[in-house]
């Protein structure tokens, strides 16, 4: 049964739909905690929600380590099948390409381009990692103070470039839930032609959430740092 | 009508092809696509030159041969026809037209615009059929199966086998064409004995041909002279995940 994960079409996709929901589910969780850093923008921590005391809670626990090890291994998984998949599909397409092509009726733009999308992904991820998690996490377990959340966010977003870059990373991520949300469901088999419509609205919607939730944090933080 | 045509020619399946252009003229509107291949190719063999080669044989829709790309589309702009169907009537007046055969790794070109499927007729004969005993007449009424299994299978067994699905999809994937064998049989009682090792051994030919993982785009369907369903893609993958599991 281990190998069918690798060595066929369908089980690869499996792969593929299982990692990609494991990360659609972490980056619903991601997006409304960082909703806490709205709340706290002001300064003060309304109805004692406070970003800084989650930053603490997942600082270096053994739980919110063994979390990061699981999230790193999904985001692997899904990163080298990701390569693996289009890398054949590529093959089976062949050399020769149509001199007339078009898109066809009722295809997504998206589905078309899961690759390049999820490249932009990568990189907005480094510039995270190297943005926050480096002066966060990493730095606690080498054994120093993290820097404060809150004020991480506040420095790093007054930087109008940092801004930019983040919204083209989640307006790639947007398009990537667009079809990746619905197309999860298909792979593994839930589809049918009454759920297609509804399954492709959840997706945007779920898309929609995720891309205007980050995008707040970022756009408040810098609207802030302007007045 | 007049048209001009730009028709992929290649000699054999060594050489390397190329365009080539072609003028029609006087052509009813009620010519049919291959009617209108016919008449260019009575012209150039009255000018002594070398037909142009395609494939076809029913040309009432139900075979699944005559498989052309026809300005970016597979069987043409025309949705839900096969090639045999399009009438010249759907195209502008002196408008260009580019005939280009199937484009995927599993369908090498033979001559000029016909191709090599015979890779779907390896996955047909790796299990797509039934085994069971059936020549005798049963009762009509010893196994009741309802309108709606009755419907789908007969959608998904209007599968015609013309290769548009792989030749479409960017991935060249055969999903769609094993999805409709696949599904066909899995809604009647008499296909749903051998339904897991079917799924099985159907996906593991096609995988061993080369054929792409589907990324779920939906281009198939469109494509489809059939309008056969992604809803069936979903149910082989029901079928084939669920007789892994069972292993
Ligand atoms: C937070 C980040 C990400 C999330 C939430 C996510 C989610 C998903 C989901 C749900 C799917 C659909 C799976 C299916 O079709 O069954 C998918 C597909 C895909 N993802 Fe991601 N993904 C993310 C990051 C990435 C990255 C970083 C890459 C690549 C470098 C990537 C490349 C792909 C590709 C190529 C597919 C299409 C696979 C195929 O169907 O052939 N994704 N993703
Ligand atoms: S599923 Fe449709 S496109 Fe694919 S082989 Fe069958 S009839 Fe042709
Ligand atoms: S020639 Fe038979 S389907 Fe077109």
């Amino acid at each position: 049964m281990s190998c069918f994960l690798s060595n066929s079409s369908l089980g690869r996709k499996l792969v593929m739909s299982v990692s990609g929901c494991f990360l659609v589910l972490f980056i619903l969780f991601h997006m409304s905690m960082n909703l806490v850093a709205i709340a706290n923008a002001w300064g003060n921590h309304p109805f004692g929600l406070n970003y800084d005391a989650i930053c603490e809670f997942l600082g270096t626990n053994w739980y919110a380590l063994a979390g990061t090890l699981v999230l790193a291994f999904g985001v692997v998984v899904h990163i080298v099948y990701a390569f693996i998949l289009t890398f054949q599909n590529r093959r089976a397409r062949g050399n020769v390409r149509y001199e007339v092509t078009v898109t066809e009726k009722g295809v997504d733009w998206a589905s078309k381009n899961m690759l390049v999308l999820g490249i932009v992904i990568v990189l907005g991820l480094a510039l995270h990692l190297f943005n926050f998690w480096s002066k966060m996490q990493l730095v606690e377990l080498l054994g120093h103070e993290p820097e404060n959340g809150v004020e991480l966010i506040r420095e790093t977003f007054s930087n109008w470039i940092y801004v930019v870059l983040y919204l083209v990373w989640f307006a790639a991520l947007w398009f990537h839930l667009t079809h990746g949300v619905w197309s999860m469901f298909q792979t593994v088999g839930w589809g049918n032609d009454i759920w297609y419509p509804r399954l492709k609205c959840i997706a945007n919607i779920v898309a929609t959430l995720v891309f205007l939730g980050f995008a707040a944090v970022v756009v408040t933080f810098f609207v802030l740092s302007l007045v | 009508m007049n048209f001009t045509l730009k028709i992929w020619r290649q000699k054999d399946a060594k050489s390397k092809g190329a365009f080539k252009e072609y003028h029609v003229k006087d052509i009813s509107p009620d010519t049919s696509f291959l009617e209108m291949l016919d008449i260019l190719n009575n012209d150039l063999v009255h000018a002594g030159e070398e037909p142009v080669a395609f494939d076809h044989d029913c040309r009432e829709g139900i075979c699944g041969m005559c498989s052309l790309h026809i300005n970016g589309h597979a069987h043409g702009p025309e949705q839900g026809v096969t090639t045999c169907q399009i009438y010249m009537r759907q195209f502008k007046d002196g408008q260009t037209i580019v005939v280009e055969p199937w484009r995927s790794a599993a369908f090498p070109v033979i001559k000029d615009l016909v191709v090599n499927r015979s890779a779907y007729d390896q996955i047909l004969q790796a299990g797509g059929y039934i085994s069971v005993r059936t020549n005798s007449v049963p009762d009509g009424n010893a196994i009741p199966i309802s309108k709606a299994d009755a419907d789908e299978s007969m959608d998904a067994a209007a599968c015609v086998g013309c290769g548009a699905c792989a030749a479409t999809c960017k991935n060249g994937s055969a999903m769609l064409f094993v999805a409709a064998r696949v599904s066909s049989l899995a809604k009647l009682p008499q296909g749903r004995v051998e339904g897991a090792r079917r799924a099985k051994a159907m996906v593991a030919k096609m995988d061993e041909l080369g054929f792409g993982n589907c990324t779920n785009t939906g281009a198939c369907q469109a494509e489809c002279p059939k309008s056969i369903s992604i809803a069936h893609i979903a149910r082989l993958n029901r079928e084939f995940l669920s007789a892994k599991f069972e292993d």
